[in-house]
């Protein structure tokens, strides 16, 4: 498989304190990365380093990939300000940001796209509604048409089960899986019962970051890798498993 | 809309009246300059609405009065020292907020209060002809000379192809910020290139409306768009338009009522919201009874 990006002993964190020390992590093509971890451990913190919004203190990244931009990005809390005067849709095509369709206006496979990805998600209807007419979850299903209108060869999604129904979450899961056929994955998720079973390996980020090549996950080695967390059954279908009642 | 005579009798003197006026050179600059201060703060307007930085544009224009005053002093024009001083606040205050502790609202607290402090001193200092402060705190259209206008011009022009080439980066950044970071768009740049067109936008529309009125130009149109619109490219159509009737409206009753022209511009301003509320309340609620 072809490698899409490596971080060498990087360390990452704000003003000097560190959040991250020393991680070491590749991403291949078609890899489908479940991240887990406890809060504050330092995922999100990963994924910004990834994007390049955070220099990290120390090590460096590499991208082997030559597009200016293969990353699609699902950010975890939108600190977006929902009275802001833009539609649905110009927030889908904002995803194309980086491709220089700036100063030109979108072409018909743009739109086309846009379209399909409305239609995958469900929310064709909500096309021309400004965006603080959403409720939290239709919201979240706008950004993952953003994230996905670039194509990207890599998606990275922060926690994207966040206000979306268990319906949608479950076609969400359905639809990642068949996206993993074009394109690699990293998701962040606290529901490790249900990532377990959809992605073929597990990263717990914990300050450090211990990176399991498979998607099979005992309590010993999150005990082990310093990450508390609880829970881990297996099997096919999705399921959350709460932890013991005393 | 059928016209009674009677009504025509008194529109036609008064249209015909109105066209007299731009016999006179002063009327003409104070209608173009109206024309275009109402273009390039329906542009502005509308970014620094969407963004949130009213409080920031605030901070600018009242720090541009500490360059009026050192201009004054000096003997240069004063607009050119309220540019300067208008720029450096802008960069000044996003500086300010994003490298060190101070958080962003107490920055323009401290420059907003310091440029004034600073234009006062400064006008006192300034030995004989002491300007009029009125026409810098509440503006005076009809003493708008060509190189006013010109200089309006240049800046409306450069705003408007800015926006029309740029339009989507700057929707894009405006909206989310971090998003566009990520792809490797120069956040920074953009920013700081708006945000100098802020500050001259500001220290043009002072000779219209003045230091204390400016802000109003820059939010009251946009927020009666807003009551129509909540598409970022047609707000600032409609306040370009809201813009443009409320400066002529107030430009006129200020000639006729003989009072300030900044206070009746902004005062027309309201007066269009209030009208375009409730109609649009209206048009709701006949709506609402139909279904
Ligand atoms: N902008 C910031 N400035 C300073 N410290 C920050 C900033 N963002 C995060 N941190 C700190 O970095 C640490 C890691 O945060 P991060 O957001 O990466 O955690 P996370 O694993 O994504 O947590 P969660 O599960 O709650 O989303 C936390 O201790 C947090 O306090
Ligand atoms: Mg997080």
């Amino acid at each position: 498989m072809e490698q899409l990006l490596e971080l060498k002993n990087v360390s990452a964190g704000y003003d000097k304190n560190i959040v991250l020390s020393d991680v070491n992590m590749k991403v291949f093509d078609r890899d489908f990365i479940g991240v887990i971890g406890p809060n504050g451990g330092g995922k999100t913190t990963l994924v910004k380093v990834i994007l390049g919004l955070l220099k990290p203190l120390k090590g460096e990244i590499t991208y082997c990939v030559n597009t200016r931009n293969f990353i699609g990005y699902l950010p975890q809390i939108n600190k977006i300000d929902s009275k802001f005067p833009i539609t649905v849709y110009d927030v889908i095509l904002s995803g194309l940001m980086s491709q220089n369709q700036l100063i030109t206006s979108f072409n018909k496979l743009d739109k086309q796209k846009a379209d399909e990805l409305l239609e995958q998600t469900g929310i064709t209807h909500l096309k021309k509604k400004p965006i603080g007419e959403l409720s939290g979850g239709q919201m979240q299903r706008v950004f993952l048409c953003r994230a996905l209108i670039s194509s990207p060869r890599l998606l990275i999604l922060d926690e994207p089960s966040s206000f979306v129904d268990n319906k949608f979450e479950h076609e969400l899961y359905g639809l990642l899986h068949d996206l993993n056929k074009q394109m690699a994955i990293i998701i962040i998720s606290h529901d490790v019962g249900t990532i377990t079973s959809y992605v073929k390996t597990i990263a717990c980020v914990n300050r450090e970051l211990h990176y399991h090549q498979s998607n099979i996950i005992t309590e010993e080695q999150l005990a082990d890798y310093n990450c508390p967390i609880q829970i881990i059954t297996h099997g096919h279908v999705p399921h959350t498993v709460l932890e013991h009642h005393h | 809309m059928y016209l009674t005579p009677s009504s025509n009798i008194i529109i036609k003197p008064f249209m015909e009246q109105i066209i007299e006026l731009f016999r006179y050179q002063f009327f003409y600059n104070a209608f173009f300059s109206a024309l275009l201060a109402s273009i390039a703060c329906g542009f502005i307007g509308t970014y620094i609405v969407a963004r949130r930085i009213v409080f920031i544009s605030g901070g600018i224009t009242h720090s541009s009065f500490g360059g009026i005053g050192i201009s004054y002093y000096l003997g240069f024009n004063p607009v050119l020292g309220a540019a300067v001083f208008s720029i450096l606040s802008a960069l000044g205050i996003e500086y300010i907020s994003k490298k060190t502790e101070v958080r962003e609202d107490s920055a323009i607290g401290i420059l907003w209060s310091m440029g004034m402090a600073l234009g006062i001193i400064f006008i006192f200092l300034t030995p004989g002809y002491s300007p009029n402060l009125m026409t810098y705190l509440f503006g005076s259209i009809l003493t708008v000379n060509t190189t006013d206008l010109l200089l309006m011009a240049l800046n409306t022009l450069i705003i408007v192809v800015f926006f029309l080439v740029f339009y989507r980066i700057i929707l894009y950044i405006s909206f989310d910020e971090e998003f566009a970071r990520a792809h490797k768009v120069p956040v920074m740049l953009f920013n700081n290139i708006l945000l100098i067109m802020v500050a001259l936008t500001i220290v043009l529309s002072i000779r219209v409306v003045g230091i204390i009125l400016v802000i109003s130009f820059l939010t009251l149109p946009q927020t009666t768009a807003n009551i129509f619109t909540k598409d970022f490219k047609k707000m600032i159509g409609f306040s370009v338009l809201f813009g443009c009737l409320g400066s002529f409206s107030g430009l006129i009753i200020s000639y006729y009522a003989n009072i300030p022209s900044g206070a009746s511009i902004i005062f027309s301003f309201a007066v269009i919201f209030i009208v375009a509320k409730v109609l649009k309340e209206l048009t709701l609620s006949i709506h609402l009874k139909h279904q």
